[in-house]
């Protein structure tokens, strides 16, 4: 437990290290060995950090599970120094072990490490190679204090941290233009939503007088909302709404829920590697850990349990009818994390805590996955990123593609990959939700459909189709702005498997997607029974029998591949469903290509529409109205100054004139209370 | 010199640079006829202009220990010692925790800008001269006891700036410093009616009489009739609202800005506009309380327009400085925000955030400045991909801007939040008026980050951006140390903190409003 501070505080010295010294590294180390060496530490350190985490869970395993919330400095030595303390605000960084927090320890250095790993060969060749696992390093720190802290607002520290290091890594490739808007718009659309986590932090603050989760005395606003309680009485229902839907908008930013979801597609300009462990393993389901951690207050609010578990639903089957239409390799598994995201919150609406954690862990591996895969096919490919000219991949990159099968039937929900129970687990407890319960189930299902049906058309597309390109042409031209400084062209001609470094993390992350879902098998549920300690339990309704949810689970999914398959079979030459005239003519399919024009939309209103405001507000009433009054007064006083000069004429004559006016003027004034009683 | 150091160290610590400034202006130094000393002389100017500043900063730490956190009232007093008997004017010193974290903020920017300035080649000696003598006055403000002596050395900081700005700005330099001083000179000519018309009524200047019950001069104030009173407190308030600057007194801020010296900029966000809001909680607030608590709605309002709208004007600017000079009008709206909101918290943010703008804002306009002195323009338009020619200068201003928008960890982040946090809990605002006030922060992330982008970003396709050279070690000398304060603010708030509680209680208690807001936490509690 002693070592706990180390497991953030290894990837903060990775960080630092790489940031004075990186650069000197390489310059005098030479290019290949300095890169090997800083990729070395970066993973090295992350690996560590994991390593320490398992020692810390093997000490909280031999505790009862009453016992297993410990309370751990997060600073070297456990020192207990504040960070803020104001009046009655005090907050110390400080830590929680406990099964949740441990969890996210375990997915981000994990994951996290085998990304490094992958990151150390895909990144190779950049130039910028020592910045990129900077701010690596430091996703790792800001994420890991996140879930590690013991408040809400040390908390918000590695929620916005990791924000930071989003936008770096989103912008990572500058010299693009369109790189650095992307992460503009991730971090200011994060930031709308943290308005709402902000407030709802302060009102926390102000109902229960403490920002602490929970406090070894029972103090912390978990301990009181886990016994209905408040500083001054009872908790109302109001108040625990309001605090749960504030802190639900900030979730909605980070974890890209409707209507904030706008961010993460145009988030997928970074790296891959960038995309796989912020934009899909970690960083985006911060929001669900977040409403996890604060369960036992969300289940005091019918109102928010039922808007997390709406916009959870319709974010999943929203986003699954982007992704069926969109070209971008990347962007199709954007979408659909966005989907598996609303997935996870609609575990959360219904009270299964549980299993939407579980989601976000099998979603770690499985997501991850056909990241780092999509990325071992860009690299195949060149920096090629649309599928239209991709094709026949199967046999030509083999890892990437048994990987990429493992990864493809685990989020199609087939048994017994990953995702099946998972997903499984979340829709069986939307059955048992006394609010139409049977209403989300059905959404959720049919989304399981589309999602089976979008991923085989991935796969379709990319791996099984005839190939749409000539080997010597690959290469030629860079398609896409993102990988302009990374470019694998000069050393390879025509599509070829990635190396070992990225390969073996590709195995390591397959066989976590074939066997990762094992721990969750209803009946036996090993990680509903680990995690209970750290969730509110919620009390659900007898749903639908378990059997009969996983076939239908399973058929769905099922059916979903089966179709796309047989439809991309009829087309095999050309990879594309629909003729060029089709798509013309079919609005469902233009509005699906076109995200719904939800963000043009947003780009006319806030940044057309909202520049000329400003414009106005600048021109219009800043400089012409108050700063014209201000130059007007000045001008009048001018005038009049200049007025008045014309008195100073210089003659003796005119002063002594005036200054006799002056004279009768005082004595007049003085003598008048005496004159107006003589009734002149 | 013991004695002079343990009984005299506020009127030591004013003096040196006066000093200082007149050792400079005594050199014998001629400018050649281009305005320049030959080198050897700037030399010489440098090293006693550095020598001065340097050890006026080292001696403003020795304060700290010298200070007591938890001793209520003035502190270090000196005097009062009769100035002019006539109109039992005084010499009066004093500091409470407030008036410490502003004198260090102080001595260390101007630390900072002497540093800076060593770039400065037209009649450097009367430059340094005059930033001398404007610490000198700006330091005297924060100490001053007496209303007529705080009077005295508030209006002595306008000349040297005038001149500053006047001589050694840009283009518009003539237009900027007349308006500069006749904007805030208006307001201050309202205060001084307003301590000519006290002292006419309570035969006295000295604040600490004025303000505490147990002396009669407190008693004749509170029992002039109410309407004179509110005259009173807003010739003050509107003294203070124009050097702040509140939305809609902020105009002559952005000429000024643009129009100055970098240091010039530096010390005027920096320190100057502090002076406002120190005036509100030094002179407005504890003189008037009923006033200053009746009119909070109003300055509540006044400061969450000027949050949003200077954040607003600020996005559209095609000037560099000017940007920074509106999103100071937007910061400056939180610190009236926080002192209005009439909390603990609020205050204490208050003060912090005061501090922290002078950092994040003082570093910014010191890197813009040596983006001017490199490229000679503060047109956005005119950078682009600065990021690949001069990665250790983008490398810092990324800080700086985290900072101005505040990130957790940073300065600003501690500063903003307190407010808010202040805001919510306050009688006077609550929700609604917070989660306004907080859109003022999602505003900063867009003018800020789309600054960044325009500026460091982007392919650098300008060929004269290409040979820009990086940071040499003046500049990295005058930024570091900022900094270091940045992330010391932002994760160990507590060192400054402890300065500020019995300050803050005191002017809460003598607003009368430490029961409300204790209260307060049940009224939120008793939520639908």
């Amino acid at each position: 437990m002693s070592l706990v501070w180390l497991i953030p505080g290894l990837p903060l010295i990775g960080f630092l290290f790489h940031a004075f010294l990186g650069k000197s590294i390489v310059k005098s180390m030479g290019d290949a060995n300095g890169k090997k060496t800083i990729g070395a530490i970066a993973t090295g350190l992350v690996f560590a950090s994991l390593l320490i985490s398992v020692m810390v869970f093997m000490d909280l395993m031999k505790l009862a599970p009453a016992d297993q919330r410990q309370y751990v400095s997060l600073l070297p030595g456990g020192s207990r120094i504040p960070w803020i303390s104001i009046g009655s605000l005090h907050v110390y960084y400080m830590g929680i072990i406990d099964p949740l927090s441990l969890l996210m320890c375990f997915i981000v250095t994990g994951v996290g490490g085998v990304i490094h790993l992958y990151a150390t060969g895909y990144m190779a060749d950049d130039k910028d190679y020592p910045r990129f696992f900077t701010y690596f390093n430091l996703f790792i720190f800001f994420m890991l204090m996140l879930v590690l802290s013991e408040n809400i607002l040390l908390m918000f520290v590695g929620w916005e941290g990791v924000g930071l290091c989003s936008y770096l890594l989103i912008s990572f490739w500058f010299e693009d233009v369109e790189n650095s808007k992307a992460g503009n718009k991730a971090f200011i659309v994060n930031r709308i939503g943290d308005l709402g986590f902000s407030i709802g932090v302060m009102t926390i603050f102000a109902v229960f007088g403490t920002l602490s989760f929970y406090t070894p005395q029972g103090t912390g606003f978990l301990d009181m909302a886990a016994k209905g309680i408040t500083p001054h009485g009872m908790l109302s229902v109001g108040a625990a709404t309001l605090i749960a839907l504030l802190l639900f908008m900030g979730a909605c930013g980070k974890s890209a829920q409707f209507p904030l979801y706008v961010w993460l597609p145009d988030a997928m300009a970074g790296p891959t590697p960038v995309s796989a462990l912020i934009h899909a393993a970690t960083m985006v389901t911060a929001g669900v850990v977040m409403i996890t951690r604060v369960s036992p207050l969300i289940v005091h609010s019918p109102i928010a349990m039922m808007v997390i578990a709406c916009v959870g639903v319709f974010t999943a089957f929203y986003a699954a009818t982007i992704a069926m239409t969109q070209n971008d390799i990347k962007k199709v598994l954007a979408y659909s994390t966005v989907s598996q995201l609303g997935y996870m919150f609609l575990g959360c609406g219904v009270g299964a805590f549980a299993a939407g954690m579980f989601h976000v862990t099998t979603h770690a591996f499985f997501k991850g996955l056909l990241f780092l895969g999509a990325g071992s096919v860009i690299h195949a490919m060149s920096g090629e990123q649309d599928m239209r000219k991709m094709g026949g991949l199967k046999d030509r990159i083999p890892v990437t593609f048994w990987t990429m099968v493992c990864a493809w039937l685990a989020i199609s929900g087939i048994p017994p990959f990953a995702g099946f129970w998972s997903k499984d687990e979340i829709l069986g407890s939307a059955t048992g939700f006394p609010q139409y319960g049977m209403a989300l189930y059905a959404v959720g299902l049919f989304t399981a459909l589309m999602t089976a049906f979008y991923m085989t058309r991935l796969m379709m597309k990319t791996f099984w189709t005839k190939p749409r390109y000539k080997d010597e042409e690959l290469g030629a031209h860079s398609s896409h702005g993102s990988d302009d400084s990374h470019s694998h062209d000069a050393k390879h001609h025509g599509v070829h498997e990635s190396p070992p470094s990225m390969l073996i993390s590709l195995v390591i992350l397959a066989i976590l997607s074939v066997i990762g879902g094992l721990v969750g098998i209803p009946g036996h549920n090993l990680f509903d029974k680990f995690l209970a300690p750290s969730v509110a339990p919620y009390p659900l309704k007898d749903g639908m029998p378990v059997p009969i949810g996983m076939l239908l689970g399973t058929a769905f999914g099922a059916v979903g591949i089966a179709v796309c398959v047989v439809m991309y079979n009829r087309r095999q030459e050309t990879g594309d469903l629909l003729s060029p005239k089709e798509k013309a003519s079919n609005a469902l399919y233009k509005g699906s290509l076109n995200l719904w024009y939800v963000d043009s939309a947003y780009y006319k209103l806030f940044v057309t529409e909202g520049g000329k405001v400003a414009e106005f507000i600048w021109q219009g009433i800043d400089r012409a109205l108050i700063d014209g009054i201000v130059n007007f007064v000045a001008g009048l006083l001018g005038f009049l100054s200049e007025l008045f000069r014309r008195f100073q004429t210089g003659y003796i004559r005119a002063y002594a004139f005036v200054m006799l006016a002056g004279v009768v003027a005082v004595v007049i004034s003085v003598l008048w209370p005496f004159l107006r009683h003589l009734h002149i | 010199m013991r004695d002079i150091l343990t009984n005299h160290l506020l009127s030591v610590v004013i003096f040196v640079p006066l000093i200082g400034a007149i050792i400079i202006a005594l050199l014998p130094l001629r400018n050649k006829d281009n305005g320049e000393l030959d080198s050897s002389g700037a030399t010489v100017v440098k090293a006693v202009a550095m020598i001065f500043a340097v050890l006026d900063f080292l001696l403003s730490l020795l304060l700290i220990p010298a200070f007591q956190s938890g001793k209520a009232g003035f502190q270090l007093q000196e005097g009062p010692y009769l100035w002019i008997s006539r109109f039992n004017v005084h010499y009066h010193l004093g500091i409470d925790g407030i008036s410490l974290l502003l004198i260090l903020l102080t001595t260390f920017l101007c630390l900072l800008s002497v540093i800076y300035s060593f770039n400065i080649k037209t009649r450097l000696k009367e430059y340094m001269v005059f930033i001398m003598i404007l610490e000198t006055a700006m330091l005297g403000v924060f100490c001053a006891l007496d209303l007529v002596l705080f009077y005295v050395f508030w209006e002595s900081v306008l000349i040297p700036m005038y001149f500053l700005i006047g001589i050694w700005g840009h283009e518009r330099r003539i237009y900027a410093a007349i308006k500069f001083f006749l904007y805030t000179f208006a307001g201050s000519v309202l205060m001084l009616l307003g301590i000519v018309f006290l002292y006419v009524h309570t035969h006295t200047f000295n604040l600490i009489e004025l303000t505490d019950p147990r002396f009669m001069p407190y008693h004749l104030l509170m029992g002039l009739p109410a309407r004179t009173l509110l005259y009173l407190y807003s010739a003050f308030a509107l003294a203070f609202m124009i050097k702040v600057p509140m939305f809609p007194f902020h105009t002559w801020l952005p000429d000024a800005h643009v129009e100055a010296p970098t240091a010039g900029s530096v010390i005027l966000a920096g320190v100057m506009l502090k002076m406002g809001v120190y005036g509100f909680l030094r002179f407005c607030i504890p003189l008037f309380p009923e006033q200053a608590r009746n009119s909070a709605p109003l300055f509540i309002t006044l400061a969450i327009i000027g949050i949003i709208y200077g954040a607003i004007v600020a996005a559209v600017q095609p000037d560099m400085k000017k940007l920074v000079a509106y999103s100071s009008v937007s910061h400056l709206g939180f610190v009236m925000l926080g002192i209005f909101s009439f909390t603990t918290i609020g205050m204490t943010g208050a003060v912090l955030q005061s501090v922290n703008h002078g950092v994040s804002t003082g570093m910014l306009f010191f890197m813009v400045g040596m983006m001017y002195d490199r490229k000679h323009t503060r047109e956005i338009k005119a950078y682009g991909g600065l990021k690949r020619s001069v990665p250790i200068l983008a490398a810092f201003f990324m800080i700086a801007l985290f900072s101005s928008i505040g990130l957790p960890l940073t300065n600003g982040f501690i500063g903003e939040f307190t407010i808010m946090l202040g805001s919510y809990l306050s009688p006077f605002a609550g929700i609604n008026v917070t989660a306004l006030a907080c859109t003022g922060i999602i505003l900063s992330a867009i003018y800020m980050l789309w600054l960044f982008q325009r500026v460091f970003t982007g392919p650098l396709d300008k060929e004269e951006n290409k040979k820009l050279h990086d940071l040499n070690w003046r500049e990295k000398w005058v930024l570091a140390p900022l900094v270091v304060m940045i992330f010391w603010f932002g994760c160990y708030v507590t060192t400054w903190t402890n300065f500020l509680h019995t300050p803050v209680n005191t002017i809460m208690r003598s607003s009368g409003m430490s029961e409300a807001s204790n209260s307060i936490s049940q009224r939120v509690a008793k939520l639908p």
